[in-house]
């Protein structure tokens, strides 16, 4: 092959390696925006480009804060906190969504492992907090109700 | 004018950090209604912060984060720390602001 | 008992020996006493949130960091800004304009009509050569009123009913078209906020009519801007698929000054943040 397909492999063999599950866990500072598990729209797949696998373990020790009834699906409290050790990251998936990760938290050593954000969700679904402790990733889910059709406009 | 506005409070050496970011967060799903046209993805995609200059967190966000998203995290820190969070959009805007820990 | 003697009420006008705006009042709030028993009396500024527990809940956690706290701080900008002349809002208000929204709206005898704060602002900016601004779409009114109502906060309503036949007319006017049923649902707005407050309608739960005015200019975290008290009731009005009519009308203005009376003692709690 000539020299410009060999650069052109190249740069495509490397911005696959960048997009391969395990992005998350990058050493460097500046780790480029997950693309590849943000378009997945099936959670099972999204689960596994995250980490590599679909090895969850429901686990009590993950809290996961969610209305049971969302007031209005574009802007859906959500708070994630747990008492496991050595949390890595924090991810939240909602199943229904077009594209169910929603958002990821890579924590440092400073960190306590509790965070909290508003979702957008467009109907009814369940909600799943997964916590990553050392090897193994630990959830908790719930569904939350996203209803239309109020008078209130 | 910022688009971050931060609140941060220690206690018992743990500090809660709160921020309301000022952003569209489209998820370039949604039809302009006059034009029928898709209006274009524009949302945070990271959100990082440090205290003193280490890396507390980094943050990946998707279009499904609400509008104007807001963001609460915790960290080992002391009053008088140096917060800072920062974040870049899919357009590649950024912005950042920085605050003390009271 | 309290549905008959509000029937009353719109039978017999304000000025007549059976009703006055005092008497409404009473009656108004010995209803939603009744009606929600456990609600404290200054929770109703709350509006929805007095009454639904769950709601509430998200209410509270939306409260951490309230999205209406980026449109106050425009709000701010925008009331500092000065009009092409050179004078600014404050110049046209008590106090620089600050701590007064509980003094809204109020019967202007001179002018004969009702003045809300939204009204005034647009009263001040043509006085000072600018354009009025639109009552809707949560824009640059919208702003300006939502910090004056922040600046205003904890302070007490205490709108004040002259007793004058031009006076009461207004909040008779207003009262009236409360009650009226309109539109091709047929509702009027007692319908929902007085007698169906606290039931389920399709998937909300109407508000109770005291404390409404309080919290407005809202935030409506659905519709991602601030909206004001006219274009809600606007909206109301175009749900029900009745006539409705524009920001700073007669009707509209004196549908504040009814509303408005009917939560006198309670605090100025805008802006608000709604779904």
């Amino acid at each position: 092959m000539n020299r410009r397909n060999f650069i052109k492999n190249s740069i495509l063999f490397a911005g696959s390696l960048v997009a391969a599950p395990g992005v998350f866990y990058t050493n460097s500072a500046y780790a480029a925006w997950p693309k590849k598990s943000f378009d997945i729209k099936d959670l099972t797949d999204s689960v596994k480009s995250v980490y590599g696998h679909n090895n969850l373990e429901e686990s009590s020790k993950v809290k996961l804060k969610a209305p049971s009834i969302a007031e209005n699906g574009a802007i859906v409290p959500i708070n994630v906190s747990t008492t496991l050790d050595n949390v890595e990251s924090i991810m939240i998936f909602v199943e229904n969504n077009p594209q169910p990760l929603s958002s990821g938290y890579q924590l440092s050593e400073l960190s306590e492992p509790s965070i909290g954000t508003r979702l957008k969700m467009g109907k009814t679904s369940n909600v799943m907090a997964a916590v990553k402790s050392g090897d193994k990733i630990y959830t908790s889910t719930q569904e939350v109700k996203v209803t239309i059709g109020g008078c209130g406009g | 004018m910022s688009t971050i506005k931060m609140r941060s409070k220690e206690s018992n050496g743990m500090v809660t950090v709160k921020a309301l970011i000022k952003h569209p967060m489209e998820t370039g799903a949604r039809k302009n209604k006059k034009t029928g046209e898709l209006i274009p993805a524009h949302f945070i995609q990271e959100v990082t912060s440090k205290a003193n200059g280490k890396n507390v967190i980094t943050i990946y966000w998707g279009p499904a984060v609400s509008k104007n998203p807001y963001l609460t995290f915790k960290y080992k820190g002391k009053k008088g720390d140096n917060l800072e969070i920062s974040w870049i959009d899919n357009q590649g805007n950024k912005d950042s602001k920085s605050g003390t820990v009271k | 008992m309290t549905r008959k003697l509000l029937i009353l009420i719109i039978l017999f006008p304000a000025f007549s020996v059976f009703s006055s705006p005092e008497k409404d009042y009473d009656l108004f709030l010995t209803h939603f006493e009744n009606r929600f028993p456990d609600t404290p009396f200054q929770d109703y500024k709350n509006g929805v949130y007095s009454i639904d527990k769950s709601a509430r809940e998200q209410w509270e956690s939306m409260e951490e960091f309230p999205p209406y706290e980026l449109n106050v701080d425009r709000g701010e900008e925008l009331f500092n800004e000065p009009f092409k002349n050179g004078n600014t809002y404050s110049s046209c208000f008590e106090n620089d304009g600050i701590g007064i929204r509980q003094n809204y709206p109020f019967f202007d005898e001179k002018r004969n009509k009702v003045i809300t704060l939204e009204g005034a602002i647009n009263d001040c900016r043509v006085k000072n050569g600018e354009k009025p601004l639109s009552y809707f779409k949560g824009k640059d009114l919208a702003h300006v009123s939502a910090y004056m109502a922040y600046t205003s906060r904890g302070n007490v309503f205490n709108v004040e009913i002259p007793n004058t036949k031009e006076g009461l007319d207004a909040y008779e006017d207003g009262k009236r078209l409360y009650f009226t049923k309109k539109g091709q649902l047929n509702f009027s707005c007692a319908d929902c906020h007085v007698y169906q407050t606290g039931s389920k309608l399709r998937a909300d739960i109407p508000s109770p009519a005291i404390g409404h005015p309080t919290h407005f200019p809202v935030y409506r975290s659905g519709m991602g801007r601030l909206v004001t008290l006219h274009e809600r009731f606007a909206g109301c009005l175009n749900r029900i698929r009745a006539k409705s009519y524009p920001g700073g009308s007669d009707e509209l203005n004196n549908l504040e000054f009814f509303t408005t009376f009917m939560s006198n003692g309670l605090e100025v709690n805008g802006p608000g943040s709604r779904k």
